[in-house]
């Protein structure tokens, strides 16, 4: 789950590393009011869960509130790689003598957190990593023991830091560590970390993103939740439990798991056809489940067929089957509907869907051919 | 031969009571899975399907001697059986459940590596040696007993995959599903090798999707070290950066973990990648001449 910048500034802050503490503002005036309130100048920085904020034009300087005012209003509203700006977080400008990364990330291939750090902060970390690997260094915590303090040290001392600023920035470098493990995080990164002129360690620019398999034991967490930057559709498959991710195509996707859906919506491009989704109905998907899925492709109104490829594992094609047909009672499906149903309990699925009139067709090549056929409103003979 | 799992595996249910743990011990006994044991904490004495219940693991493995485990726990409790199965000193844990905690994970993988047991998954359906034994959620009748080699990420792909072998006429010789999520187990390169060292598997398939860099590693190792045939597929061609396609470990994430990357690498490594799930039947076929 992604967060904004000011959501986890505030909780680097409980962790005792020290942030620049800016307001969330949500008009220009109240915008107007924080310059005032802190003294210019200020930074307004658009808060979306999106990358290339700064080249976008969603961070600008101002050197007076009515600037300050300007400035925001111009970026509230603004669209950011399709993320539309509703908050900016107005924060004191610093006096920036350099810059560092500092970021707590999970290193899948070792199967450990690692704790990274460059000095060459403030650009895309991602970058640097493809370009100059050697500017970045990197510890990683014991599973058990976690960070060490000496392993944040040396993290210091390989930034070719002076001495006595490699005691503080260890501190921070672990407080990050902390709080990365304390709320389940799959990222947690400072860019930039600022050594100010006046010789003291601050974080610029938070960002977090939390587990969502650990969600369940942070029920804090769903307030962090920003549900004006979800999209609708995907926030009511998370309500059903139903993975849902919205794309551009013309093609419905009603597949059980996960690797199938993509392969799914990988089969309707191969083709010629644009998937509209990703959808995954989950494991013991329940009828009522079934329906939801189907009625959430349906309300897409780029959907001009729909594909349903259903491979029965733990997912019985009989309850499949019950939740098709129920849906088609309380849905209005107005797109052709192509059915792929094999696996466990297939034929009792099968006969419920011809009984109802409906036909099932054998391949999954099959089915997303019809379907990109269907979908350009070519006949499609059964 | 085969890997993992066959007629010699004596398996425990952990979880037996709950509804899926009980509904998939009939379909593994029904495969004609040897399921000696069954546990569920206060559930003792009973029985499931005529496979006795105790309420620990240490009580079940003292008793009925498993020497592998399957687990049917839900996620908060999930860790918590991995370890009760690796302490108790039973050599092979496969963990079925979805959504356990990424840093609960990386704990697990350690203490898991440190007893020298050996897990699959979690997120995972589990493994089968088709006609021996069937350790997992996956439909059992689209198998058939011969010499191909399955690792895969994926849980209902790998049936696609299998079933369009089967119907070929290509039997298996052990499908294995190591999971989707970000910290696993076991990798593609544990099963690479034992496929390789396995004297019924002539010809390996290597299910991947996009997420983590195991694929490209995967590549590596088979340049490297596998001499037997191996065709790849890879999921998630048309998956946009950024978003978690359900799998816990299915995202492209700074600009790491897409498709093109992963089938670039096996294709570097001489490994035809099919373009649609059937095909991987037509180019295994090919391999195996």
């Amino acid at each position: 789950m992604n967060i904004h910048e000011y959501q986890a500034a505030e909780i680097f802050s409980r962790f005792g590393i020290p942030v620049n503490e800016g307001k969330v503002c949500t008009t220009a005036e109240m915008a107007r009011a924080v310059a005032e309130e802190l003294g210019v100048p200020v930074v307004i920085k658009a808060q979306v869960h999106v990358g290339g904020r700064g080249k976008a034009g969603g961070i600008r300087l101002a050197t007076n509130p009515g600037e300050a005012a300007e400035a925001a209003r111009q970026i509230l509203g603004m669209s950011i790689r399709g993320a539309t700006v509703h908050k900016v977080l107005v924060a004191p400008a610093v006096d920036i003598a350099r810059e560092y990364y500092l970021g707590v990330v999970l290193d899948r291939a070792r199967r450990r957190i690692a704790v990274m750090a460059s000095a060459a902060g403030g650009i895309d970390i991602e970058e640097v990593a493809r370009e100059t690997p050697e500017k970045i260094v990197q510890e990683h915590a014991d599973p058990l023991l976690g960070l060490h303090d000496y392993q944040a040290r040396r993290l210091g001392f390989a930034l070719g830091l002076e001495p006595e600023l490699v005691r503080p920035f260890a501190a921070i470098a672990r407080q990050l560590f902390a709080a990365y493990t304390a709320v389940d995080a799959s990222l947690a990164e400072i860019n930039p970390l600022a050594l100010t002129s006046g010789g003291t360690w601050l974080a610029l620019d938070s960002k977090v993103v939390l587990d969502d398999n650990a969600l369940f034991r942070h029920p804090e967490h769903e307030a962090l939740r920003d549900l004006e930057a979800e999209d609708p559709l995907e926030r009511e498959a998370r309500a059903a439990g139903i993975s849902f991710v919205r794309l551009d195509g013309t093609i419905g996707c009603v597949v059980n798991g996960a690797g199938l859906s993509m392969a799914t919506m990988d089969a309707v491009k191969l083709y010629g056809g644009s998937p509209a989704n990703f959808l995954d109905v989950g494991g013991g998907a329940s009828s009522q489940q079934v329906a939801t899925a189907l009625r959430l492709v349906l309300s897409d109104p780029n959907v001009r067929a729909v594909l349903i490829n259903i491979f029965g594992g733990i997912t019985r094609c009989d309850v499949v089957a019950e939740g098709l047909l129920e849906a088609l009672k309380t849905v209005e499906v107005p797109v052709p509907v192509v059915i792929r149903l094999v696996g466990t309990r297939q034929e009792e699925g099968r006969r419920m869907l011809a009984e109802a009139g409906l036909t099932v067709v054998d391949t999954m090549e099959e089915a997303a051919q019809r379907a990109v056929a269907a979908a350009r409103g070519r006949e499609v003979r059964a | 031969m085969s890997v993992l799992v066959g007629l010699e595996t004596r398996l425990l249910v952990q979880g037996i009571t709950g509804r899926e743990g009980s509904f998939h011990t009939a379909q593994m006994i029904e495969y004609g899975t040897k399921v000696v044991a069954g546990v569920t904490p206060g559930a003792g004495g009973r029985d499931v399907h005529g496979v006795p219940v105790f309420n620990t693991v240490a009580a079940a493995v003292e008793v009925t001697s498993p020497n592998a485990s399957i687990i049917y726990v839900p996620a908060p409790y999930a860790p918590d059986a991995i370890y009760e199965a690796v302490d108790a000193g039973i050599p092979l844990v496969v963990c079925i459940t979805e959504g356990i905690p990424t840093l609960e994970m990386v704990k697990v993988y350690e203490h898991v590596r440190s007893r020298g047991c050996r897990l699959i998954g979690p997120n995972c359906p589990g493994l089968i040696t088709p006609g021996q034994a069937k350790v997992g959620i996956m439909p059992g009748y689209i198998h058939r007993p011969g010499p191909v080699g399955i690792v895969s990420r994926s849980g209902t792909l790998t049936y696609e995959v299998v079933w369009a072998l089967t119907r070929a006429g290509i039997g298996q010789s052990t499908a294995v599903g190591i999971g989707g999520d970000p910290i696993i187990g076991t990798s593609f390169i544990d099963v690479l090798e034992m496929f390789q060292a396995d004297l019924e598997t002539e010809a390996i398939v290597l299910i991947g999707e996009i997420g983590g860099t195991d694929e490209e590693a995967a590549a590596a190792y088979i340049k490297e070290h596998v001499t037997k045939p191996v065709v790849g597929f890879i999921a998630g061609r048309t998956a946009p950066p950024g978003k978690r396609m359900g799998h816990a470990g299915a995202i492209i994430s700074g600009g790491q973990g897409t498709a093109a990357e992963k089938i670039a690498a096996l294709e570097a490594a001489g490994v035809p990648v099919a373009e649609r799930p059937a095909q991987v039947a037509e180019l295994i076929r090919k391999a195996l001449g």
